[in-house]
């Protein structure tokens, strides 16, 4: 076994911020989607109660989660779909390569999917001969700089105009000084309409809500993009995390003007699509995907992440996210919502997500399905805690400041020799060895007397 | 009424005229206030980092010293947080959760409890940035926040409206975080700072002379990152404000 690497979130993000004009920018821009999701959610007067419906929507599925999976994949094979069942990414990436191997196909169109993107689909592959192409512009971006997506919803968002003008000029043959954004647009839908009309191609769609009334699965998007990749192909794959279930059709209203609204700030998204069943003379296959869901349904404090419906509301608001960026998160999830999901996957490697917030709470406020984000966050701390995963002399300060302070004298003793010691108070209580308090702020000056001095002094009445 | 005075770890080490305002105002509103004298801190340093085992001494400490009141009231909002919702570490006898109810941010108390709303002797001729923490805002509900739809509030402003000579300005994001976040502030240094700068300079590009909270870890923040940068602001809470503090 390779030794689990551990993402540093503190350096990562601090190279992100040595970046300040991307940083201004990131923090602006997200800062602007937050702004128009509030007036959206605030010109609703129903919103609060929309959110308690979502969320109980959500809780009631996933306590009948194995009935509905049931009842969806019935009614999906009734309207002639073929259904699959992938216990983990291996399977499903096997599955994918599978399908298309058996019908001599080579090129696999998708749009956006954060599902094949948490499954490291294209990295299995590629390698096997698959050409995939992202046709989201987002996603497509991101896929030409070999990176993960930063942000649930808009995937590049971390990148300036002038980064995707030189990017594509070093991949897709742009005019690299052009960064006009209608420019760039354009040339990568030109670039990646063409892959919809080859033979052998086959398409691929995520899902945003699988119904399992009618065995539909909904996909909602801006671009098109989805259409064209699920209706030009013979052969159309639809990915689905089974978290992704809900009972029925009138339940999707209540998440269809939630969505857009909590992602982008805009009533609706463009394209709200439905995909039931397949054209005449082509197929269609769901694959029903679990890797590690059933597993956190099963874990009393952590199962309410499975509520969540992807749409980048807590990135948005998080001034922790915001100006850190999501790559710094190294992992498929970023922002508040990674940073309890991924420990779920991984919790070596993601140990250090959970302390990447100030448990500010603006992420629980802003979550259309009332995910309690920042409770989520506090708790994974304990567990963090508990394994050991918590660098070493951070551990052993907690240790001395739990005891220190668990003794009335021998706190007063440490707090009474002046000079020296009180000037390291904090120091002490925010556990660093050395001065990084110091290193672009000023520490307060001590004072002459602390309270409990005064207090003697000031005040005969000692209890 | 037996109110006991909460005198959080950093103010009774950094901001001693913190625990003296608070106290000199309760004395003021007749309210006849004790301070026990064994207490250290809360437990929420180490709670806060995941570590919940070490926090049981100082939680055990904290429970014994005001067991005994009808209120417990200190000035900070995260620590009252803490002992509310997450004072788990020790056994939760009947004791201990008298305690935990007992607890009140000191802007709650007088706003909820005294019902105060005139500070006669109190005057700030000033243009004032109310920066409330997200531990008053989002966890003890003190004013209403920015992401949730319905008519405005803020304890913390009602009370200030009753100092003579004050006036507010308005930063274009009031209830951001401003990135102090306990030991964040050393472990997510690079985010703190940022933070902590962008909050300073929205609240003085609004145009205030003072940023006065209820909790004095943002403003040790805050103020750390403004000397550094050079950005005129000075720094002031709550208590002392409506303790009769001019400047």
């Amino acid at each position: 076994m390779t030794k689990t690497v551990r993402i540093d979130h503190a350096k990562a993000a601090g190279a992100f911020l040595q970046k300040t004009d991307h940083v201004a920018f990131h923090d602006k821009r997200l800062w602007d989607l937050r702004s128009k999701r509030d007036a959206q959610a605030h010109g609703i007067p129903e919103w609060e109660a929309l959110r308690e419906l979502a969320s109980g929507i959500k809780e009631h599925t996933l306590s009948n989660l194995a009935d509905y999976i049931a009842q969806f994949a019935d009614q999906a094979e009734k309207n002639g779909v073929v259904v699959h069942y992938a216990a983990d990414a291996a399977e499903h990436n096997a599955l994918v390569h599978q399908l298309m191997s058996e019908r001599g196909m080579t090129t696999l169109v998708k749009s956006k999917s954060m599902l094949t993107d948490e499954c490291y689909m294209r990295d299995y592959l590629e390698p096997r001969g698959i050409t995939v192409m992202e046709t989201d512009l987002g996603e497509r971006i991101q896929q030409l700089d070999h990176q993960d997506p930063s942000h649930m919803v808009v995937p590049a968002v971390h990148k300036l105009r002038a980064d995707v003008a030189e990017l594509f000029g070093r991949t897709i043959g742009t005019d690299p000084a052009n960064s006009d954004i209608h420019y760039l647009a354009e040339s990568q839908r030109m670039d990646t309409r063409p892959y919809f009309v080859r033979e052998k191609t086959a398409g691929m769609t995520g899902c945003n809500f699988a119904v399992a009334e009618t065995g539909t699965v909904v996909v909602c998007t801006n671009e098109g993009n989805a259409d064209l990749s699920a209706n030009v192909p013979p052969l159309h794959i639809a990915s689905i995390g089974i978290e992704k279930l809900i009972p029925t059709i009138a339940d999707l209203g209540v998440f269809v003007r939630m969505l857009s609204r909590s992602a982008l700030g805009s009533p609706i998204t463009q394209y709200t699509s439905h995909f039931r069943a397949p054209r005449p003379g082509t197929e269609m296959h769901f694959i029903l995907v679990d890797n590690g869901r059933s597993e956190r349904l099963a874990l009393d404090d952590f199962w309410y992440s499975l509520k969540c419906i992807r749409c980048g509301a807590c990135m948005n608001t998080c001034p922790v996210y915001r100006r850190s960026g999501g790559l710094s998160y190294g992992g498929t999830y970023s922002g508040p919502i990674g940073a309890i999901i991924n420990p779920t996957h991984d919790l070596k490697r993601y140990s250090s997500l959970p302390f990447a917030s100030t448990l500010n709470g603006s992420c629980t406020n802003v979550c259309p399905t009332k995910v309690n984000i920042h409770e989520q966050i506090y708790k994974w701390r304990e567990v963090i805690a508990e394994r050991h995963e918590v660098p070493f002399v951070k551990q052993e300060v907690l240790k001395m400041a739990g005891r220190l302070l668990a003794s009335p004298t021998l706190y007063r003793a440490t707090v009474a020799s002046l000079g020296g010691a009180l000037k390291r108070l904090p120091n002490f209580v925010l556990y660093n060895p050395l001065n990084i308090w110091g290193r672009q702020r000023e520490l307060p000056e001590a004072p002459t007397e602390t309270f409990h001095e005064w207090y003697k002094k000031n005040r005969k009445s000692a209890k | 009424m037996k109110v006991a005075l909460f005198v959080p770890c950093f103010i009774d080490a950094f901001y001693p005229q913190v625990g003296v305002a608070t106290l000199e105002l309760l004395e003021r509103l007749g309210v006849d206030v004790d301070y026990p004298r064994d207490q250290t801190c809360c437990g929420q340093p180490m709670a806060n980092s995941g570590a919940h085992k070490e926090a049981a001494g100082a939680e055990r400490v904290f429970a014994r010293n005001f067991a005994d009141y009808d209120y417990v009231v200190g000035p900070s909002a995260s620590c009252t947080h803490h002992v509310r919702e997450h004072f788990t570490a020790i056994e939760q006898t009947s004791a201990v959760q008298k305690v935990r109810r007992s607890t009140f941010e000191l802007v709650e108390f007088l706003h909820d409890v005294l019902k105060v709303r005139e500070f006669p002797w109190a005057e700030f001729p000033h243009r004032v940035g109310l920066h409330n923490s997200c531990s008053a805002v989002r966890h003890l509900r003190e004013t209403s926040n920015s992401e949730v739809a319905g008519a405005p509030f803020s304890k913390p402003r009602a009370l200030l409206e009753g100092v003579k000579g004050i006036e507010f300005v308005t930063p274009a994001r009031p209830d951001e975080c401003c990135g102090f976040g306990g030991t964040f502030s050393v472990t997510e240094e690079a985010v703190s700072v940022r933070m902590g700068q962008d909050k300073v300079r929205d609240h003085v590009g609004a145009g205030a002379e003072y940023i006065v909270s209820g909790d004095m870890s943002c403003l040790m923040h805050q103020q750390g990152c403004a000397e550094r940068l050079k950005v005129e602001a000075k720094f002031i809470h709550i208590a002392q404000v409506l303790n009769g503090a001019r400047a």
